[in-house]
């Protein structure tokens, strides 16, 4: 545990909140806190200047004219989780923000800071072990350390840890929208191109400018996503992040095929993990156990594991199956 | 009035606790108090290369920075030997800071003392450490060419081989043989209240309220490391987190503490952070059993021979002792138990709830749970066949009650007519299982006399008291119910003070021997107090009961009635006022029958649980845990659930979450924080049951108490994994039970 003195500012409004931070080489947002107080006190990160957005109006939820709903970047994990429009239109996010944390966490914890949700990769945390992550450069602990939490799918010879959010794998199914305000005035990014793969560069994770700040969260209207289901599967029954979490939303025709299939897998990823992949393999095709477990393997055909988490892959395809059989039945 | 002891009587000090006036030795609050902080290692073998101070100094707030190069040097260390022995009892023979070698990954290098602990947090960042690393081995993968036979275990208190007949020719000839290996992974202690040492002189003393489950030890050994006569330590702790074994013996930080308070001429507070008690006060070390039995056909036991293989630190041969209970729960006349050792860079591990016990159980039950299949044998009448009236020397139990726990719990547990074969009960995507173990903990009396005194005002109020600390497991109130009811008062009327060495020795709370040795002390200071007042109503001319045999009075409420006429009667209070004696006070005295009474000394018990198993993912739920228990007089029954229910949960960790590994690379612990070192949280607690079995104990003191503190634990996890078994076919031959553990067959044995 360290401290460090540190600049505290409430912004009054989003310009307010967007000049301090762009102003500020050192600083950074902050918004629940759930996860940055931690890693402010384990020295992983070091912001001279917080920007606290908590004051600003970003906690509603509204329909937005296609039948989506746009979510206030603030709006927080535990009232999203229970309002009637997100338990109606998308029941697996519901399912995966109430599984994820903790209710206390979740009353604090809010929509886009989740989106900013680090990785709890133990050398990341720690604050000294080599990481490419936190120090550009200095190397991967976890290629060769203790791993068997580590992502399987996306990772690079740079970071292989692994993207912690429940409610991210359903935003990403859901091809939600991320709406920002920065320095350079607003901007709309597609959420899986806001989460970057680690490649060689972990340490930048998602595209945004210094200052950039998230203001909501745009869920298109789905009508195959009012059937979804969020299954997370973990060493203990709760409070725990998953060791395979998986998003579905499957129709299947009159003749037995699959006509629409959006999956998304957490816990194997280094990014939220959109099963394209597997989506392709399966529209189209008859609805049965085998294709399921041939698109799960197609999923999973580049996964690169090591020793400790190599069990991952036949459970998260077991888990893939498992789902895709009970939602079909 | 009716006696209070056995009744399952509210604890007196919850108010306190629930409403936060209850102090914890974090919470004390001097004048110019400053708080310190332990900068440790971030290598673990070396050497530390530079300390520059310059801009930790500058930070501001900061009073001082310890480290090798100013620490001062301490006058004796002691050697390891348990709390319970009532010794100075170091948790390892090291002390820090004493030169520039660095031993283990978190060992203290630096302390920084500042006015608040933010300050100290941000000067200890600021502090620029150089190291000169060397190859760490920390792991029984790195270590296994160097492991060696230890020769004796706790600074050689215990042998480390125990053996007895011809174990190798039995076991060849045999008609039935088991043979099992397993590997467990370490566990930590994580009391809620991380160690805590605040500290004060006045002069040439020093007072210290430190979360200790035994003030005698931290006095005994800080005054030995500082070299300071004992009479100017005192330790004072009235309330204490949990310990289950990491506050059992005395660890540096204590007496960096004290050294800290002297150095900046302040009362200091120095509490390890929540990483930090990873690497600060011990572990259940990484460790590997093999266990061989050998049976006839008609299921006795002919030969066990079990074997451990653990990590202990650079300086101390320190291993959980694997085998007390192997030796001696079941008969067996070819034993062969030892222990081998890897010195790596690890700290001294230490005792940690069940110590030794709860693992050399876990490999003795299943390999017994393994025997029974075997055989065909149902595993409870495997377990009570061999079973045996007396102890592996030969002497008879002081108490028994291992088969009618088992046969109890059966009951409760619906164990008739379960049909034995695996992996045949499927509910949706779940095997079904259910399993049971044996359960055993030796009674140690390693301690020396305790002590305890009862004081009488002349207004009938009562105190009674004796030093070993409450570290919430309830003593304050089940020794509230003992003196009262053996000196005859209300309960209402007495108050149990503890928790000071300034008071009558009682050693630490450790070993599951607390109660024991708490309740023989105060019962005989009460039963003392009582029958000195007696003596004084009998002898005295002006009281009611003069003249009578003091054998025909009779105490209650605080009034003596004769026996023979209920009518004849005084108080305590109208006695002492009579004589304008404003108090009477006595000293009881216990002393244990020692380690050679020819007795056998375990608390019994058995475990019963059920268990689902995702038949494809192998991940494990349990769904409902059965213990019976027989630990001789329950003073309280609602408290010894508590720890009894405790120590099942404790199982349930060990055998499906609890598991932390060191880095090969960087020799650091991986875990350090309860997000990822898991523990059972509510939502993976089954429904439990706590029962007792009646058994008298006139061995074991007075009372006849014998502890709760680890059976509870012991066996839990084995009856979980031959679960496991029941409803899959695997054997789980590691620790903790994970889902590749469960899907990829059970482990490397």
């Amino acid at each position: 545990m360290t401290m460090r003195p540190i600049t505290f500012f409430r912004a009054g409004s989003i310009d307010e909140a967007v000049a301090a931070v762009s102003s500020h080489p050192d600083s950074a947002f902050l918004a629940g806190g759930t996860t940055e107080i931690d890693l402010l006190r384990l020295n992983v990160v070091q912001p001279t200047l917080l920007v606290d957005v908590n004051d600003l109006p970003l906690t509603y939820l509204e329909d937005v004219d296609d039948g989506g709903v746009r979510i206030g970047a603030m709006a927080r994990m535990s009232d999203v989780a229970r309002a009637p429009r997100i338990v109606e239109r998308y029941p697996g996010m519901s399912q995966a923000l109430l599984l994820g944390a903790s209710e206390q966490l979740r009353n604090m914890a809010s929509m886009g800071g989740n989106m900013c949700q680090r990785t709890r990769c133990s050398y990341f945390r720690d604050g000294q072990s080599p990481c490419n992550k936190r120090e550009p450069g200095s190397g991967c602990s976890a290629l060769t350390g203790i791993n068997r939490g580590h992502a399987v799918l996306g990772t690079s010879e740079q970071c292989i840890a692994t993207h912690p959010s429940d409610v991210a794998v359903a935003l990403v199914a859901l091809d939600a929208m991320i709406r920002t305000i920065g320095p350079d005035g607003t901007n709309a990014i597609p959420i899986e191109r806001f989460f970057l793969r680690p490649a060689d560069t972990p340490s930048i994770e998602h595209p945004l400018a210094h200052g950039e700040l998230i203001v909501a969260i745009d869920v298109p209207a789905l009508p195959v996503a009012r059937t979804s289901r969020y299954v997370k599967h973990r060493d203990r029954a709760s409070y725990e992040f998953a060791l395979v979490s998986v998003f579905s939303a499957m129709r299947v025709d009159d003749a037995g095929n699959v006509a629409e299939l959006r999956l998304a897998l957490g816990g194997v990823g280094t990014v939220p993990w959109r099963a394209h992949r597997a989506e392709e393999a399966l529209i189209g095709r008859p609805a049965t156990p085998e294709n399921f477990a041939a698109a799960a393997d197609a999923e999973f055909a580049d996964a690169r594991t090591t020793p400790m988490n190599e069990f991952m892959v036949t459970f998260a395809k077991r888990a893939i199956v498992r789902e895709l059989s009970e939602v079909t039945s | 009035m009716s006696p209070v002891v056995g009744k399952p009587v509210n604890r007196v000090d919850g108010p306190d606790k629930v409403t936060g006036t209850g102090r914890y030795c974090g919470e004390i609050v001097l004048p110019g108090l400053a708080y310190g902080l332990i900068v440790g290692a971030a290598v673990a073998n070396g050497r530390v290369v530079s300390i520059d101070e310059t801009a930790a100094r500058a930070a501001g707030g900061v009073f001082g920075i310890m480290t090798h190069r100013n620490t001062p040097k301490v006058a004796n260390q002691p050697r390891l030997i348990p709390s319970l022995a009532g010794q100075p009892a170091p948790g390892e023979s090291f002390f820090p800071m004493q030169d520039d070698v660095v031993h283990y990954w978190g060992q203290p290098v630096a302390l920084v003392v500042a006015d608040s602990e933010e300050a100290a947090a941000h000067a200890a960042a600021l502090l620029d450490i150089t190291y000169e690393p060397g190859v760490p081995v920390a792991t029984i993968a790195d270590g296994r060419a160097s492991a060696t036979q230890a020769k004796t275990l706790f600074g050689g208190l215990m042998p480390a081989t125990d053996e007895r007949g011809d174990v190798e020719g039995a076991l060849a000839a045999a008609e039935v043989t088991v043979d099992a290996t397993y590997h467990f992974a370490a566990n930590h202690h994580n009391p809620l209240e991380t160690s805590v040492t605040t500290a004060q002189w006045d002069g040439d003393r020093v007072t210290l309220w430190d979360s200790t489950m035994g003030v005698r030890a931290s006095q005994l050994t800080v005054a030995s490391l500082l070299g300071i006569p004992l009479s100017d330590v005192r330790v004072i702790t009235h309330f204490v987190g949990g310990g289950f074994g990491s506050k059992a013996m005395v660890w540096p930080h204590v007496t960096l503490a004290a050294m800290a308070a002297r150095h900046v001429g302040r009362p200091v507070r120095l509490a390890l952070t929540r990483p930090q008690s990873f690497t600060s006060n011990g572990h259940r070390e990484e460790q590997e059993q093999r266990i061989t039995l050998g049976a006839g056909r008609d299921g006795r036991l002919t030969a066990i021979r079990h074997r451990k293989l653990s990590v202990t630190s650079p300086f101390d041969d320190w291993a959980e002792p694997a085998t007390g209970v192997s030796t001696q729960i079941y008969g067996c006349d070819n034993y062969l138990g030892d222990h081998q050792l890897i010195h790596g860079n690890t700290m001294t591990p230490t005792f940690t709830r069940a110590p030794g016990e709860s693992l050399g159980s876990f490999t003795l039950e299943t390999a017994m749970d393994r025997l029974a299949y075997e055989l065909g044998m149902d595993p409870i009448e495997l377990r009570i066949m061999n079973h045996p009236p007396v102890d592996n020397h030969g002497n008879p139990w002081s108490s028994d009650g291992m088969a009618d726990c088992l046969r109890r719990g059966a009951d409760l547990f619906g164990w008739a007519g379960r049909d034995p074969t695996p992996g045949t009960r499927q509910e949706g995507n779940d095997l079904i299982g259910t399993g049971v173990a044996g359960a055993g903990y030796p009674v140690a009396f390693m301690m020396p006399v305790q002590h305890a005194r009862a004081r009488i005002f002349h207004d009938g109020s009562v105190v009674i008291q004796t030093s070993a600390q409450e570290f919430g497991i309830g003593v304050t109130t089940s020794m509230s119910q003992v003196g009262a009811d053996g000196l005859g008062v209300d309960m209402d009327v007495l108050r149990f003070e503890a928790g000071d060495t300034d008071l009558p020795n009682t050693t630490s709370a450790v070993g599951s021997m607390g109660a024991t040795m708490q309740s023989s002390a105060v019962h005989n200071a009460a039963t003392t107090l009582r029958n000195d007042l007696i003596a004084h109503a009998v002898n005295d001319g002006k009281s009611p009961l003069h003249g009578l045999s003091p054998s025909s009075v009779k105490v209650a409420d605080g009034r003596m009635t004769s026996t023979l006429d209920p009518s004849i009667g005084e108080s305590y209070a109208d006695l002492l006022q009579r004589n304008r004696l404003l108090d009477m006070e006595a000293l009881g005295s216990w002393t244990p029958p020692g380690m050679d009474t020819p007795h056998g000394l375990l608390t019994f018990g058995a475990q019963f649980a059920e268990v689902a198993v995702d038949k494809d993912l192998g991940l494990v739920r349990v769904r409902r845990m059965t213990g019976v228990f027989a630990p001789g007089r329950v003073l309280n029954p609602k408290l010894a659930r508590s720890q009894l229910l405790g120590g099942m949960l404790w199982g349930l960790g060990q055998a499906l979450l609890e598991g932390n590994q060191i880095d090969r690379q960087s020799g650091r612990w991986a875990l350090n924080n309860l997000g990822e070192y898991l523990v059972p949280v509510h939502a993976d607690i089954p429904d439990i049951q706590v029962d007792f079995v009646e058994v008298e104990d006139d061995v074991v003191g007075p009372l006849g108490v014998k502890g709760v503190g680890e059976v509870g634990q012991v066996g839990a996890a084995a009856a979980i994994a031959n679960a496991v078994f029941h409803a899959t076919g695997r054997r789980m031959n590691e620790l903790p039970m994970t889902a590749e553990v469960v899907m990829n067959g059970g482990g490397p044995g």
